[in-house]
């Protein structure tokens, strides 16, 4: 069988040694936290970290709490079963808890945790290969070599964005708290993420760890999340609808955001489908008008299952019918929606 | 000794059922002999094991579809500390392969590389993670040639050659032969139908990645534990590759984690062990990676098909007129009989009285296609099942009738000299008609949901070996002990079908005793007869014949020793409940234990010893070798479906599927196969695909290699028809192969119910299904599948007369014990 490369592990007792550990190793350490990712990326040396940093140990990173001017503390050692299951997430963040509810299998989401999933590399089946596939292609941008497979004149790597949960974070406005060696400070989930495959987490320092995901009240809000993938476990999205929006009494958007998975190398806010939406009740043609432009921004290519016409094809139908299922419309098409 | 006409079966048969009116284990739902082992963790897989001083061996994979080898230098690797030993292909040079007429194999690449995964050199090391860093180090420089990925190349390409052998250029093997006059049966028709379709390749997909673990003894003995389905071919090819003499050899199956065909060949990680072990002189194992088992491969061959058929407005068929290309991969493999098998088993559902057949497979620089459940059937029977479809459609007939009338009938000849004993067909169709509610469905269901029926059938082992002897199929061998307990032998492999525990029911049923009381010994060259292996559906038939054959002659042995303590000649003698005893008188009796004694007092040592070989087949034309078998099991299916149009999304609620069993050894056992099949057929049928890209296997990882998990799986129903078989052992016919046949078809017929439009290509995948709406919505042929077949010049067939019953009664079948 495959076999992990040899590798230190440090077992950190806190956020600030782990943090030193990984300022002191530069680029040969990577934390750990699940290992759900990488582990399997280690075994087929997409990643070659000399030293991992495992954050298990340190209890603060652990919990699911509410804070008192409102809104949710995640701990990002939370597992995904954890944030699947939580009552009070589930009533107040459905989206939320879908999305961490549908990744990979039973197995992997109580092994898993939502710290990771944010964090979860970037796929493609040029690299998601063991080292001898891959070399039998000489490489790729990603790893070890020069051009991007999918794309073969393309300066960038087109690898895809896979967490099933970050378009839900970026829709409902989470943010989180980032812990380096300079410091700490509070981000939009979504600027965590760079415009491709290689630097897709751009706006997390290497040295930097996740130690809070912070959730906004979620008060007159309301989410869903859709999950387009072959099977009904294991596999990662190839498509993700996430919709987070606010009505007021009459029933007229106040707010919203629309946000994709698995169609860029990062989670597609799609500002202009938000705002077709604002300001009308969410009937049949405002809700065809949202998902036709959600239709351009996402870039789908040749690199995750089924082909890129059908995945791209798709994304109006999945953006459509979330805004049904929010607007309460249950037709032939609900049913047949996981 | 070997039985092989139909009297001897016939008699059998009658004194199984007229010395017992009951039986006490035969049709029993039993608990299989090994499975609180294999709940319990306990069973023995071949990675389970460890031995004293065990090295670990990895395979250095060819990074070329298709090259010649220039030079490899693996001083590097032989220098690392912790390698014990490194071999590349020039210490194994001798070629082997599965069939006789393809020895196209050796077990590290020699001079020529033919697809990307293929093994070109070995490591033996203290670890897995040196061998691994070993293969690093070993440097191939490769002299590319041009690969060749698809049928359409093969054919196209003559220059540059895969093989040095075949018919022709890429062409490994081409069949052509016709029974009658065809293109008379063509004119006689009232409406005459072409079609083509395409079946994509797939893997077995077994959750137990291959594995073996060789030990050369001191004393020049290698034994070999492999997952492998076949035993006794492993050990021919481990003698002839390391010039072994076979008595030097064992080789042990494990417990297979799933086999489907996947584990029939011999394999170049069980050759690389071995020979590692003999340089080391140490316990060698290899187990393979997920990746190294697609690579390994042997599955479903891609085919492109083309069908012709005739029929009369009052629904007979005229004449039938098919042709196969066959995607074969790099090697032979099972090739040749998978090519024959495209076109040989088309006349034993529906009466078709000429028949041509024309196919051929070809060479392509991908792992080596070969047997995976159905073996080169399911093919065929998806385009025949959705043409008939089609051809009912045309005609206003209901499928499910018209395959009533069609239907083959019992103990009879077909056009192409096959041998049908019992055919359940038409009460499989009724049944799964009733309990589908398929008349109440069909074409009556709202937009979006559908149901499709179809049949099958599949032979219960091939009448002919593999390599050409005319010894036993199967042998056992049955030892009683003083103390009452039954051992059984058998070179059978019991890869979670069950053989083992059938050896066990049947013994256990001849003798009296519980099936617990039996302890069964299989899978050992060294301890067991010849089985020929775990292929063909041949298992039960064969080895529980012989095993019924060995327990009756130590019956007799133990009814002649009790007869005169009992008072009574031996024929007036039962054996049931643990006991023997009188057949008028049942108070009157002897414990089991108490008459082994008295018999082995009498007779000595109690053993004896049983076996198979399958009726003579009537066919004399060449390739009249694949076909034949003992007896057909026969299936209906009813898919009904669930199709989302805007999203081309498939979910199938539910499957009914009824089987022809000939008579059920243990129900249970017989229902898992036909679920695991329906389960397998719908896994081929929607997502499965062994596909290429770059020259290479585009996902060769359970992760993106796409294969249906318990979620897709259905309710599945299933029905079991008996039609009590007289080549059977008590009746038996084969239940592992067949149920999946009909599923593909039966699938895409319900699609076609539910939104009225055809994928004639397999995988039915969402994109085919719009793709086909779209064209149905823009006044376009609604059809998604190959639209041509490549040219090629065909040979001249062999021609062949349809048997003639009335001028040649000595071909008329015998009807067995009725
Ligand atoms: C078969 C299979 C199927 C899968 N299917 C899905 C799927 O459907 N959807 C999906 O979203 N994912 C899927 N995954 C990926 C993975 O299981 C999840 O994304 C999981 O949430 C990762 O969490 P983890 O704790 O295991 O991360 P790890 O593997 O431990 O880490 C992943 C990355 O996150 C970094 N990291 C982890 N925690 C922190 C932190 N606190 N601060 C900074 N960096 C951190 C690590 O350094 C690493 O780069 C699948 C994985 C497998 C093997």
């Amino acid at each position: 069988m495959l076999r992990l490369p040899p590798f230190d592990y440090y077992a950190a007792p806190s956020v600030e040694e782990a943090v030193a550990a990984l300022r002191d190793h530069g680029p040969d350490a990577m934390v750990v936290a699940g290992g759900t990712d990488l582990f399997p990326k280690m075994k087929r040396r997409q990643m070659e970290p000399r030293l991992l940093v495992g954050l298990r140990g340190i209890r603060d990173l652990y919990g699911i709490r509410r804070l008192e001017a409102g809104g949710y503390r995640l701990g990002p050692m939370a597992t995904l079963t954890q944030v699947s299951l939580h009552p009070e997430l589930r009533a107040a963040y459905p989206g939320l808890t879908h999305a961490a509810g549908v990744v990979s299998s039973p197995q992997l989401r109580n092994a898993g945790t939502i710290g990771g999933n944010l964090c979860v590399d970037t796929r493609c089946t040029y690299y998601d290969q063991s080292y001898h596939w891959r070399k039998a292609i000489n490489f790729c941008m990603k790893k070890d070599g020069e051009i991007c497979w999918v794309a073969p004149g393309s300066p960038r790597c087109w690898a895809v964005s896979s967490s099933d949960t970050a378009p839900v974070f970026v829709a409902l406005g989470a943010r989180v708290r980032l812990v380096g060696p300079e410091g700490e400070r509070v981000i939009p989930v979504g600027e965590l993420y760079g415009r491709d495959g290689i630097n897709f987490l751009a706006g997390k320092r290497p040295d930097e760890i996740i130690t809070d995901i912070l959730l906004p009240p979620a008060e007159g809000w309301e989410s869903v999340y859709l999950k387009l993938r072959r099977r009904g476990s294991f596999d990662f999205p190839i498509l993700g609808v996430a919709v987070a929006l606010r009505r007021r009494e009459d029933g007229t958007v106040a707010e919203a955001r629309v946000v994709l998975g698995a169609v860029e190398s990062y989670p597609v806010e799609v500002e202009e489908a938000a705002a077709t939406l604002v300001g009308h009740r969410l009937e049949p043609d405002v809700i065809e008008a949202a998902a036709k432009a959600c239709f351009k921004p996402a870039r789908p290519l040749d690199n995750t299952d089924l082909t890129l016409y059908y995945r791209k094809k798709m994304v109006p139908v999945y953006v459509a019918r979330a805004l049904r299922r929010l607007a309460g419309l249950t037709d032939e098409a609900q049913r047949r929606t996981a | 000794m070997p039985t092989n006409g139909y009297d001897d079966r016939k008699n059998r048969t009658n004194l199984g059922s007229h010395l017992k009116r009951e039986t006490s284990v035969i049709g029993r739902p039993l608990m299989k002999v090994d499975a609180m082992s294999k709940v319990t963790g306990q069973a023995l897989y071949a990675d389970d094991i460890h031995l004293p001083r065990m090295a670990y061996a990895r395979m250095l994979p060819s990074t070329q579809p298709h090259a010649r080898i220039v030079r490899v230098d693996t001083s590097k690797a032989e220098a690392l500390p912790g390698v014990l030993a490194v071999i590349t292909g020039r210490d194994l040079p001798i070629k082997y392969g599965i069939l006789p007429v393809s020895q196209d194999e050796t077990a590290l690449a020699v001079d020529k590389v033919r697809f990307v995964g293929e093994p070109v050199a070995a490591v033996a090391a203290v670890d897995e993670e040196t061998a691994e860093r070993a293969l690093e180090l070993i440097e191939v420089e490769y002299e590319p040639l041009k690969p060749i990925m698809s049928i359409e190349e093969a054919l196209e390409e003559t220059e540059v050659r895969i093989q040095e052998y075949g018919h022709a250029g890429n062409i490994h093997k081409m069949v052509s032969l016709q029974f009658g006059d065809v293109e008379a049966g063509f004119a006689e028709a009232d409406y005459v139908r072409e079609d083509l379709f395409f079946y994509q390749g797939n893997n077995h997909l077994a959750m137990e990645e291959h594995s073996a673990v060789a030990h050369y003894s001191p004393d020049g003995k290698l034994t070999l534990w492999s997952s492998t389905q076949t035993p006794h071919y492993v050990h021919r090819a481990l003698a002839k590759v390391l010039e072994l003499p076979p008595s030097r050899i064992r080789v042990i199956a494990c417990h297979p984690g799933g086999g489907f065909g996947g584990k029939s060949d011999p394999f170049h990680h069980e050759i690389c062990a071995a020979k590692l072990a003999m340089l080391t002189g140490r316990p060698v194992k290899i187990t393979l990676t997920r990746e190294e088992v697609f690579y390994a491969h042997r599955g479903r061959h891609p085919v492109l098909m083309w069908v012709k058929t005739g029929v009369k407005k009052t629904g007979e068929i005229t004449a039938m007129h098919f042709r196969s290309m066959l995607d074969g991969g790099a090697y032979g493999s099972y090739g040749v009989a998978t090519t024959y098998y495209t076109g040989a088993l088309q006349t034993v559902t529906y009466k078709i009285p000429r028949y041509k057949f024309e196919g051929l497979r070809v060479f392509t620089n991908k792992p080596p296609c070969g047997p995976k459940r159905g073996h080169g059937t399911p093919q065929p029977r998806f385009a025949l099942e959705v043409h008939f479809d089609k051809i009912c459609e045309h005609m206003g007939w209901d499928p499910a009738e018209w395959r009533q009338r069609q239907a083959c009938e019992p103990f009879s000849l077909t056009a192409n000299y096959l041998r049908i004993t019992t055919i359940g067909l038409r009460e499989c169709i009724e049944k799964v008609v009733e309990a589908s509610g398929f008349k109440e469905k069909f074409r009556q269901l709202p937009y979006g949901r559908g149901v499709g029926l179809a049949c099958s059938a599949y032979l219960s082992g091939a009448n002919l070996p593999i390599y050409w002897n005319d010894m036993p199929h199967s042998g056992a061998m049955v030892k009683v002990d003083r103390g009452g307990g039954v051992t059984v032998y058998c070179g059978s492999t019991d890869i979670g079908q069950g053989s083992n525990s059938v050896l066990a029911y049947v013994v256990a049923e001849v003798l009296g005793v519980r099936p617990h009381d039996v302890a069964v010994v299989t899978a050992d060259t060294d301890l067991t007869p010849v089985d020929l292996g775990s292929y063909s559906s041949r298992v039960t038939v064969m080895t529980g014949n012989a095993a019924i054959e060995a327990a009756q002659k130590v019956r007799d042995l133990l009814f002649r020793a009790a007869a005169d303590e009992l008072g009574a000649a031996p024929e007036q003698l039962e054996a049931a409940g643990g006991r023997i005893f009188r057949r008028d008188d049942p108070g009157v009796g002897l414990p089991f234990a108490k008459v082994a004694q008295l018999a082995e007092a009498r007779f000595g040592t109690l053993a004896a010893v049983g076996s198979f070989t399958p009726p003579k087949t009537p066919g004399r034309y060449k390739g009249a070798g694949v076909g034949p078998s003992p007896s057909y099991s026969y299936t209906a299916c009813v898919v009904e479906v669930d199709v989302d149009p805007e999203t081309g999304w498939v979910r199938v609620p539910k499957v009914w599927i009824a089987h022809d069993i000939g008579r059920a050894i243990n129900p249970i056992l017989v229902e898992g196969q036909a679920e695991g099949s329906v389960y397998m057929g719908l896994g081929e049928a929607l997502m499965e695909e062994q596909v290429f890209r770059r020259n290479l296997h585009k996902i060769p990882s359970m992760l993106d290699y796409k294969s249906p998990t318990f979620l897709e799986t259905p309710d599945i129903e299933t029905i079991l028809v008996e039609t009590n078989d007289p080549h059977g052992p008590f009746g038996a016919k084969e239940a592992g192969q067949g149920p999946l046949l009909p599923v593909p078809p039966a699938l895409c017929n319900a699609i076609y119910d539910a939104v009225g439009v055809r994928i004639d290509e397999l995988p039915v995948t969402p994109d085919k299904i719009l793709k086909a709406l779209e064209r149905k919505a823009k006044g376009q042929e609604p059809r998604v599948g190959p639209d041509r077949m490549p040219d090629v010049e065909w040979s001249e067939p062999i021609y062949v007369e349809p048997p003639d019953l009335e001028h040649d009664p000595s071909l008329v079948p015998a009807t067995g014990s009725s």
